[in-house]
């Protein structure tokens, strides 16, 4: 009775789609399985851009493990896709459809407090036919070891919960993969951030203003000058009656540049052509935030330790490659490769072979080939060392270069549209804004809206999220407030910014004794729980308990 | 297990919902009637022993018809069974023939069920919102002749040693907190710092189903009660009702009512001179000089 401790067979922590798909998986081989989700509802605590994609080539795809997906769970299918290269208000348009095609059965703009607490539902009725189940408002925060093995997970509402098979599907800021030394928080340029405004805008006059009927939608990148430098770009995708504007840049480029993310949105939002899609019609119902793994990097090519495999963010999936973004569909892949690996393991006797049986897949299947692209480590190898990246903008810059440029005038969409070239495109300026600027002022032409808003401040924007304060819980610890441990947090933070007192981080002034220092301070209380402080500070993070700290209506 | 919930309906006096008269008495027909807000904790308590023990809850209320609304709430927090005990003879009762009505349900209820016999747990609420003499559950305990627990803020039952433990909340100079054990069946009265702790996986999946299974009761609750009359209880007419209770009310005295309008002056605080003033005028209630 009590004194018993409570087993499962698998424990899946976090109702994203890797969980999910990890648990439909499971469940349907008839595993008992427990999901343990952390948010009040599933998606609560989720954010994406968002896109999902089916693709061709790979082993699983969301709407095959859950029929009825893109009907019930989804926002617009993506029917046309563009690039914009901007330089003030020269815009050079390029459409990469054929490009966003390739590999491609179908990619939807999805909200994600909707899609996954859609796929929670799902998975709580297989779940439950195993004698398991899903939870929502459990933490999960850490592994339970026996004799230095993984045997389960402990939790801060739970008693210990032994497990012959743990999936940590508990995103960018797994614990459990840190837990088990399978992810650390050392280089910010391992990461992207992406912060996100949901715009209202009633679904005719998106219909209108992007000409689209019901079944259609778009999505619309930026580069160029727009973002003041940063490494990285915007994007506008079309919902079913909003829309989700955001932009995603390099980590590393934002703490060198020190800038500031929802400045870098506002920019977005206020360009003369956004101006356009926008006016009269300017909404913002809510402001997110999100770290995102470049895979390129960071994505762990054995995800396993003993009994624990980590799907997703967790393990790092999440593929960037030039104008393409793909994160959720490999979390699926991986989530519903990791159950069938249990499954076929357990057939077989040895359940404990499936985390190399998992690795193994992720390779065969042609997963990891995706997210760490054979191409993009030779040529990243050249273009990202610092004098040939400086050559390379120096040369575009030049004379001779904007003759390039023009020369090569439309056979310059062709060229972005290469799938091949997507992959190996060096993270560098180049390809973000030099080359952009330069396309732009060559061969853009000039857009004439104006902004009839101004954007919301980040004082009511972190104000109109909705928060369950943990008081005297924080989740983020601050080991080292100087300015040279943690200063970066203050700038790079969403929710925080130079000269605001009402964010998450904070630069003070301490007088003591004639002599002045300043310090980072910090009150967790509008965080919305990215976790880029836990990799560009020295701090202690952890995610708040179950059900608490910030809940996304929108995701 | 089988656990049996008291309730009672009180009148609502959150406000605005409440109405009196011009001599201050309480307009019942005007005032919605509510589960008294101290038996939640109650059905809570008996939730939890469902929940971790299985088995069944039965809630059970004596008052006018009427009071099928607030047993539609109860069931709301996942009861099986609804019991009404009406009949114009059980008016106009105290706290004792109200307990000696109860109990005849309770009674009842194990009749019913033969073979499984009396009900395990009995559960009640502490204090009513209106009458708040926190007699009631007590006296139907001692009708019942079950051992009684008060103020109880948590709650484990074995099954196979047929017994609660229990932690009750101890109030007086320092507040205790005592932990009792007690033999099965017993009498329970909840205390408002009653917390369920749900600390297994399968305890929440249990609660889950059973709050999926509940809203689907909850739409025909009407099919799951059950009303007894006091000929229905076998109940003797002299110990029931008006004719049952021994306590008389020799008058009721109105609380005396703050009076409805005060003179407010706004005072703006830039505004040096009228600031002065304020303070010169608030000095003497800080008892100042």
């Amino acid at each position: 009775m009590t004194d018993e401790h409570e087993h499962y067979e698998a424990v899946v922590v976090g109702a994203g789609p890797g969980g999910a798909a990890a648990a439909a998986v499971l469940a349907r081989n008839g595993v008992e399985t427990l999901v343990l989700e952390r948010g009040v509802e599933a998606g609560s605590k989720n954010v994406t851009g968002g896109l999902v994609y089916a693709e061709e080539s790979a082993p699983y795809t969301v709407d095959a493990l859950f029929p009825d997906f893109r009907e019930e769970a989804t926002e617009r299918p993506v029917t046309d896709y563009y690039l914009h290269n901007v330089a003030g208000e020269q815009v050079e348009t390029f459409d990469i459809t054929d490009l966003h095609e390739h590999d491609t059965e179908w990619s939807d703009a999805v909200l994600r407090r909707e899609m996954d607490s859609w796929m929670a539902d799902r998975v709580h009725e297989l779940a439950s036919e195993t004698g398991g189940g899903l939870l929502t408002d459990v933490r999960v925060n850490g592994l339970l070891r026996d004799g230095g093995e993984i045997v389960g997970v402990t939790c801060d509402e739970l008693d210990p919960i032994w497990a012959d098979l743990v999936i940590a599907a508990d995103g960018v800021n797994s614990e459990l993969a840190r837990d088990a030394g399978l992810m650390d928080w050392d280089d910010p340029d391992e990461w992207f951030q992406g912060v996100k405004a949901v715009v209202d805008v009633p679904s005719e006059i998106i219909a209108e203003r992007f000409g689209v009927g019901d079944d259609e939608g778009e999505a619309h990148l930026f580069s160029g000058d727009l973002f003041e430098g940063v490494r990285g770009g915007g994007f506008v995708y079309t919902n079913e009656d909003s829309l989700s504007i955001g932009s995603v840049f390099h980590l590393d480029s934002i703490v060198e540049q020190e800038a500031e993310p929802h400045q870098l949105l506002d920019n977005l939002l206020t360009h003369p052509l956004l101006a356009d899609w926008l006016e009269g019609h300017y909404d913002e119902v809510e402001y997110s935030a999100k770290l995102v793994p470049d895979s390129k990097k960071a994505a762990n090519p054995s995800p396993h330790e003993g009994r624990l495999l980590a799907v997703g963010d967790a393990a790092g999936q999440m593929q960037a490659q030039g104008p393409i973004i793909k994160g959720m569909n490999h979390a699926v892949s991986a989530g519903a490769l990791a159950g069938e690996a249990f499954a076929e393991a357990k057939l077989r006797g040895k359940p404990e072979q499936a985390g190399d049986l998992y690795e193994r897949k992720l390779r065969e299947e042609g997963v990891m080939g995706k997210l760490r692209p054979k191409g993009y480590r030779v040529a990243s190898a050249l273009g990202e060392r610092e004098p040939v990246a400086n050559a390379t903008d120096s040369l575009l810059t030049s004379p001779v270069g904007r003759l390039g440029v023009r020369l090569l005038g439309d056979r310059l969409e062709d060229l972005y549209s290469s799938p091949y070239l997507s992959q190996i495109v060096p993270d560098t300026q180049t390809p973000y804004v030099t080359l952009p600027t330069v396309i732009a002022e060559e061969l853009g032409e000039r857009v004439a809206g104006e902004a009839d808003f101004e954007p919301k401040d980040l004082a009511t924007r972190i104000g109109d999220l909705t928060y369950d304060t943990d008081v005297g819980n924080p989740h983020i610890e601050l080991l080292d407030d100087s300015v040279a441990a943690s200063g970066a947090a203050v700038t790079a933070c969403p929710v925080s910014a130079k000269d605001f007192g009402g964010g998450c981080y904070r630069e003070e002034t301490v007088k003591t004794n004639g002599s002045e220092q300043k310090r980072v301070s910090l009150d967790t209380q509008p965080c919305v729980e990215c976790g880029t402080c836990a990799v560009v500070a020295d701090t202690d993070w952890e995610h708040p308990r179950g059900g608490k700290g910030v809940e996304f209506e929108q995701g | 297990m089988h656990s049996v919930v008291l309730t009672k309906g009180v009148p609502d006096f959150r406000e605005g919902q409440v109405s009196f008269d011009e001599d201050g008495h309480l307009e019942r027909g005007a005032t919605p009637t509510v589960m008294n807000p101290n038996d939640e904790f109650a059905l809570e308590a008996a939730l939890q022993t469902k929940v971790k023990q299985g088995g069944q809850v039965s809630v059970m209320s004596m008052g006018p018809p009427g009071y099928e609304s607030v047993l539609e709430e109860a069931m709301s927090v996942y009861a099986d069974d609804l019991y009404l005990l009406s009949d114009r003879e059980m008016a106009a009762a105290d706290t004792w023939s109200t307990a000696i009505t109860l109990s005849g349900g309770v009674e009842k209820i194990a009749e019913r069920d033969g073979q499984s016999g009396e009900p395990d747990l009995v559960f009640a609420g502490f204090k009513t919102a209106d009458g708040e003499t926190g007699q009631t559950g007590p006296q139907t305990s001692w009708c019942l002749d079950r051992p009684i627990v008060t103020h109880v803020i948590s709650l484990t039952v074995d099954d196979e040693e047929e017994t609660l433990r229990a932690k009750r909340l101890v109030e007086g100079d320092a507040n205790e907190i005592e932990t009792v054990e007690a033999p099965l069946p017993a009498f329970v009265v909840t205390d408002p710092d009653f917390e369920p702790s749900y600390r297994r996986a399968e305890h929440r999946l249990r609660h889950k189903r059973l709050k999926a299974e509940t809203e689907e009761r909850v739409e025909e609750y009407d099919e799951h009660l059950t009303t007894w009359s006091a000929e229905d209880l076998d109940l003797d007419p002299d110990f029931i009702g008006l004719d049952g209770s021994p306590t008389i009310v020799s008058g009721v005295d109105p609380i005396p009512k703050a009076p409805s309008e005060r003179e407010a002056t706004t005072v703006a605080p830039d505004d040096e001179e009228e600031m002065e003033q304020l303070i010169d005028e608030m000095r003497p209630l800080a008892g100042g000089e």
